[in-house]
């Protein structure tokens, strides 16, 4: 069930949840995004945020991560059940990003993909595009991160063997 | 320190390029995209793309390093309410070496919050062959500097 033909619109997995500490926190900030509320308390107290919070990034990447790992626990029982399993990527891109409230430290995160819409490609007749929104919410039911992700999805092939002939 | 006021539309920035090696690309990989083409050279299995490419969630990470570095780290920041679009308009390898290129595209004043702006940016990143490799339109938060900036905050 993994071939673009296999998909459907609304169809919802929830990916998994992570706990985000003050540690990793101020790691991500140092290497990616440097701001005095993603590294400091004191400054992020200070600031209009009031308290040290996540780079939206980190929590963008740490939803990527989720998706994947799902994926791959799918993926890999398809191959147990001795399935072919399409090709996925590359994606064109990301749109319609929210971060609509901040992600603090100790805030558990609940990551979750959803399809919006499945297109046909027409330069290209062997992969779909899948626009999936992908979203987080807090231990609150807060909503805190949303976008819209595309991905390229192998199709089936028109007649592999004769069997759909 | 550069408030609101000092983002005027049509200005044009250019930020010192940041170099992507191998073990970038699988480090950044091994926490946040762990799939095979940003993991191994020889993998193939299962996508489109031949050899080592990076996560296009690096790219934007490193774009908003370089962002951070050039744009934010004097600034009256206050961070970002979104992002309009991102594209991933070609492959990075190791060895590439990415410049960041900014574009004012906007900048108005928020009716609900009088301590602060909102600035619309168009960027680009590019390759050493100046080849476009990742291109963002988002919005970004500044303070103003008549009502003392981005520490002001909630007060």
């Amino acid at each position: 069930m993994t071939y673009f033909e296999d998909l459907r619109v609304g169809a919802r997995t929830e990916v998994g949840s992570h706990t985000f500490t003050a540690d990793e926190i101020r790691a991500f900030a140092r290497e990616f995004d440097p701001q005095p509320f993603h590294l400091d308390e004191e400054a992020a107290a200070g600031s209009h945020f009031g308290a040290l919070c996540a780079s939206g990034w980190h929590t963008a990447a740490v939803c990527l991560r989720h998706v994947v790992l799902a994926r791959q626990r799918r993926l890999a029982e398809l191959r147990q059940r001795g399935e072919p399993v399409a090709r996925t990527g590359p994606s064109p891109g990301l749109r319609d990003l929210k971060w609509p409230r901040p992600v603090y430290v100790g805030d558990t995160i609940a990551f979750a993909q959803e399809i919006v819409e499945l297109r046909p490609v027409a330069s290209r007749s062997d992969v779909g595009l899948r626009i999936a929104r992908h979203t987080g919410a807090n231990q609150r039911g807060e909503l805190v991160y949303s976008v819209l992700s595309s991905t390229f999805i192998e199709r089936r092939a028109r007649n592999p063997g004769g069997a759909q002939a | 320190m550069r408030a609101f006021e000092d983002f005027k539309v049509g200005d044009t920035m250019e930020f010192a390029p940041l170099a992507i090696t191998a073990a970038d690309i699988k480090s950044f990989a091994a926490r946040f995209d762990p799939q095979p083409m940003h993991l191994d050279e020889t993998a193939s299995q299962n996508t489109t793309v031949d050899g080592l490419t990076a996560s296009g969630l690096h790219i934007v990470c490193m774009h908003m390093r370089l962002f951070a570095d050039g744009i934010l780290r004097d600034s009256t920041s206050m961070g970002s309410p979104g992002v309009e679009e991102i594209r991933y308009l070609a492959p990075v390898r190791p060895g590439d070496s990415l410049t960041l290129r900014v574009e004012i595209a906007g900048a108005r004043s928020s009716k609900s919050r009088p301590e602060m702006g909102l600035v619309n940016f168009r960027s680009h990143m590019v390759n050493a062959d100046n080849k476009p490799v990742l291109q963002m339109t988002a919005t970004l938060m500044f303070g103003r500097r008549t009502s003392g900036g981005g520490k002001g905050g909630a007060g």
